[in-house]
């Protein structure tokens, strides 16, 4: 080795194979010394499993990890944590029910033992949070903490380690737009602090701020790798997908009459804490209102609200002026399009046929007579629904489970846009509720899910987008609201909120806290 | 080593996956036999001979695979909901009480009307029997969210207890000389014989055609769409509108009513009467006979008649070589065990690291 000029670390011909899926396929990348090295890729890139496999969790098929020059042991996380490697994974792993300290300490000597020397590590810990910038309280406890603060533990908590090679995963899924400035601040630090840090996201903006070198995952294959300063963000994007990606286009079209209403709702749990608190909301005919917020603060009982499955404890839900109970089949019968959340466990049925699940709505009307399933009409009518919203990897017939996400999502906006061609082809759903609708798809199936709910605004559909993502909100909506633990604010025009407002809304400064900053 | 999920799994393994369950199980009994040391293929080939190798045999056979037959039904209708009813066996035994309760307590405090009347009443009464009992623990399910499984199995017990009560109480028979039987079914309400000079009856008849009728139930109804949707996946099935509560009590009326009418079925077709040993452990079969069908309706046919052929059989073998019946329960239990990680290795396969 060129002495001490080693990268921090290098990757040469990594291949995993999960069965026939090739998740990396012989990647080879060097992370220098103090650079910020950003893995953009979208999911299913492989950008997981390659970070899995430096982290020893999994066993590369093929290749070698170099860090600092010295041959990493494969599948040992204690030797990858030793050699100065720290993980800051998505979900976060730190015990609620413990404070600060004992969470960054954990692991390293035993807690619980009266012997125990807890001053020193507390030096220590305040230490190396002041070297860098991270304020933290040691005696807090995790549950009290904000999202952000949690992620600055857990970076903390590698830190403590010796970590010389920070790898954040898709650090900024959870953050406010605050919270974010202030992560892309820390990581400068950290660098300037001599630190290596490996970036991964899917986000091109935040990958163009934060990072100096990109390298962009495809398909398990690194596609390129380029300095930040010369990157452009269409360029990326299309490294990225492997194509060019049409941006959504909203068609200009009338507002019209009031279609759904929530006035003074609330909705508790079943242990009677409160999930939505007073809210008031009312959308218009062609227009979409975005719910923006950190997720876990009321968007999953909005919701579900909105979709018949949970019923308000007090004030009322209307649709085209009627009162709404909590039953599914109600809202359907209104020509409600829902759009849940978790696709994959709510939205279809795995074990059943694509044809059984395109149908899964509207089984009893009209797909079925005198209680006998219409078989033959509900597979033309999956046929033409696959057909038209370009649902593919599975036949009709299939179970429903081998459909990725994509089109996975693809089958349930179907279902619910066409409802059944119930009336005819000219069904138009009046009220969509679609819940986080592109989380997790690819770049291609979000323009598709976007472009889908414009033209169903267009045509006259009142929209509520429920998203944890700022972004697709600002790029789509009419109308943003922003909700904090269940509790909603106004729904103002896209066009009259800052990013800077939303965030401090998001964290649930007040209303006149917001308009002023 | 790990197990992975696969993506998508042929219909040919989940055929074969049965078949498959069955030969480990014979392997491993024949480990049993060689230890008991009895020659492997003479025992083998006697228990064939016992339970297929003659018409007496078959008949033997087709008698014993008739309760089987439906409680397997029972299992399979309510594991498709993800019922767990393990209950089986109390349903039988409660159907079987109310059926003589119906149909024997004549001559002063019984029923006098006609048999069309009193035939028809009697297998509803065990129906709804068997129904009554499963509705308690899918409530306490549905509402209170208390484990079925936990609940089915221990009402066994009450509802044994409960029958040796009766037996020893007001529906002893006078003339038993003092066993604890039941009084018996009047005559005129016996099953008829299937095929002449055998113990083979007309419930087969009946076990059948529920099977087909279940399994198009299932197959091309709105009410068999909310069944399998419920559970295959609650959570979805509620989101679609299926009415989830609804769904899993009438699963659990049909369930209970198959086992309870097992129990009907069984004194009407072959004991007369109810004592405390009529069934040896039919709805406990029944759930190994759902597991290696498939839970599919008409899959319960073959593996009652599978079932009921290693119970006869092994019973014949015994009288042959020193080999003790019990080989059947070994075999009963050990299939059981192999379906469960036949119908693993379906849906998953192993991955080192």
């Amino acid at each position: 080795m060129n002495e001490g000029k080693a990268p921090a670390l290098r990757l040469a011909g990594i291949t995993k194979r999960f069965g026939d899926l090739v998740a990396n396929d012989s990647i080879s990348l060097t992370l220098r010394s103090g650079e910020v090295l950003a893995l953009l890729g979208e999911n299913g890139a492989g950008k997981s499993t390659l970070v899995s496999i430096l982290f020893g969790h999994y066993v590369a098929d093929a290749g070698t990890i170099d860090v600092f020059g010295k041959l990493l042991p494969p599948g040992d996380p204690a030797a990858a944590l030793a050699a100065g490697i720290g993980m800051v994974h998505q979900q976060f792993t730190l015990a609620d029910n413990l404070s600060v300290q004992d969470n960054i300490v954990l692991g390293t000597q035993p807690l619980w033992s009266p012997a125990a020397d807890r001053a020193g590590p507390r030096a220590r810990l305040l230490a190396t949070a002041e070297k860098f910038g991270l304020r933290v309280d040691p005696s807090a406890r995790v549950a009290s903490l904000s999202v952000g603060e949690r992620q600055r533990v857990e970076i903390l908590k590698a830190l403590y380690r010796d970590a010389r090679i920070l790898i954040l995963d898709e650090p900024t899924s959870v953050l406010t737009p605050q919270e974010a400035a202030a992560l892309f601040a820390t990581l400068a630090r950290l660098v300037a602090g001599g630190l290596s840090i490996v970036f991964i996201s899917h986000k091109l903006t935040e990958v163009l701020r934060v990072s100096d070198r990109i390298a962009v995952l495809r398909a398990g294959k690194l596609v390129a790798t380029v300095d930040s300063a010369r990157a452009d963000a269409s360029a990326l994007a299309e490294l990225m997908v492997g194509r060019t990606v049409r941006k959504p286009v909203a068609r200009d079209h009338r507002r019209g009459e009031r279609v759904c209403a929530l006035t003074h709702v609330s909705v508790e749990d079943a242990e009677g804490a409160r999930e939505l608190d007073d809210v008031s909301l009312g959308i218009r005919a062609g227009e979409i209102v975005g719910i923006a917020g950190v997720s876990g603060n009321g968007q999953e009982a909005l919701a579900e609200l909105l979709s018949g499955l949970r019923s308000a404890r007090a004030g009322t839900v209307t649709v085209a002026g009627n009162a709404m109970p909590a039953d599914p089949r109600a809202w359907i019968a209104a020509g409600v399009a829902r759009i849940p959340a978790d696709r994959h466990s709510v939205g279809i049925v795995g074990d059943f046929s694509v044809w059984e699940n395109a149908i899964a709505e509207r089984y009893r009307t009209p797909f079925a007579s005198a209680g006998l399933l219409r078989r033959s009409a509900a597979r033309r009518y999956a046929r033409a629904l696959t057909d038209r919203f370009d649902v593919r990897g599975a036949g009709i017939d299939a179970p429903a489970r081998a459909l990725s996400g994509g089109n996975a999502q693809k089958l349930i906006l179907g279902r619910a846009l066409t409802g059944g061609f119930a009336h005819g082809d000219d069904f138009a759903p009046v009220l969509i509720v679609a819940s986080q609708p592109t989380w997790g798809l690819d770049v291609g199936a979000v323009a598709y899910v976007q472009q889908r709910l414009l033209d169903a605004s267009a045509r006259g559909a009142a929209i509520v987008l429920i998203s944890d993502d700022l972004d697709e909100i600002l790029a789509i909506a009419d109308r943003v609201a922003v909700i904090h633990a269940g509790r909603l604010t106004d729904a103002r025009p896209t066009g009259a909120w800052t990013r800077a407002q939303i965030g401090l809304a998001m964290v649930g400064a007040t209303q006149t806290d917001v308009v002023t900053a | 080593m790990r197990l992975e999920a696969r993506a998508q799994y042929s219909r040919t393994a989940l055929v074969v996956a049965p078949f498959a369950a069955i030969a480990f199980t014979l392997v491993v009994a024949m480990l049993l036999v060689a230890w008991a040391g009895a020659p492997i293929d003479e025992t083998y080939a006697l228990m064939f001979d016992g339970a297929f190798g003659s018409r007496f045999a078959w008949s033997e056979t087709l008698t014993r695979a008739t309760p089987l037959m439906l409680t397997g039904l029972s299992a399979a209708v309510a594991f498709r909901a993800r019922l767990w009813n393990i209950g089986a066996e109390g349903q039988l035994y409660a159907g079987a009480l109310a059926a003589v309760a119906v149909g024997g307590l004549h001559g002063g405090t019984g029923f006098d009307v006609p048999t069309y009347v009193l035939f028809p009443a009697m297998l509803a009464a065990a129906a709804l029997a068997g129904a009554l009992l499963l509705a308690i623990p899918t409530l306490l399910r549905t509402r209170m969210g208390v484990d079925e499984v936990v609940t089915t199995l221990l009402l066994n017990f009450i509802v044994l207890l409960f029958v040796s009560l009766m037996l020893d109480g007001p529906m002893k028979d006078p003339t038993a000389l003092g066993w604890p039987q039941s009084v018996a079914l009047r005559d005129e309400l016996m099953l008829d014989k299937l095929i002449p000079r055998t113990r083979i009856h007309t419930g087969i008849v009946y076990a059948i055609g529920l099977a087909i009728a279940l399994a198009f139930v299932l197959r091309a109804t709105t009410f068999g769409f909310e069944a399998r949707a419920v559970g295959a996946s609650a959570r979805a099935a509620r989101f679609v509108g299926v009415p989830v509560t609804r769904t899993m009590m009438i699963v659990a009326m049909i369930s209970g009513g198959l086992a309870g009418f097992a129990g009907a079925i069984e004194v009407a077709g072959r004991t007369g009467y109810v004592t405390l040993d009529m069934s040896p452990g039919y709805g406990y079969s029944g759930i190994v006979i759902a597991m290696l069908a498939g839970l599919s309706p008409i899959g319960v046919l073959v593996a009652a008649i599978f079932i009921a052929g290693v119970l006869v059989g092994a019973d014949s073998m015994s009288r042959g070589v020193a080999v003790p019946t019990y080989i059947a329960d070994v075999i009963v239990a050990v299939s059981l065990l192999s379906m469960l990680v036949a119908a693993l290795f379906v849906r998953y396969r192993i991955r080192r690291a």
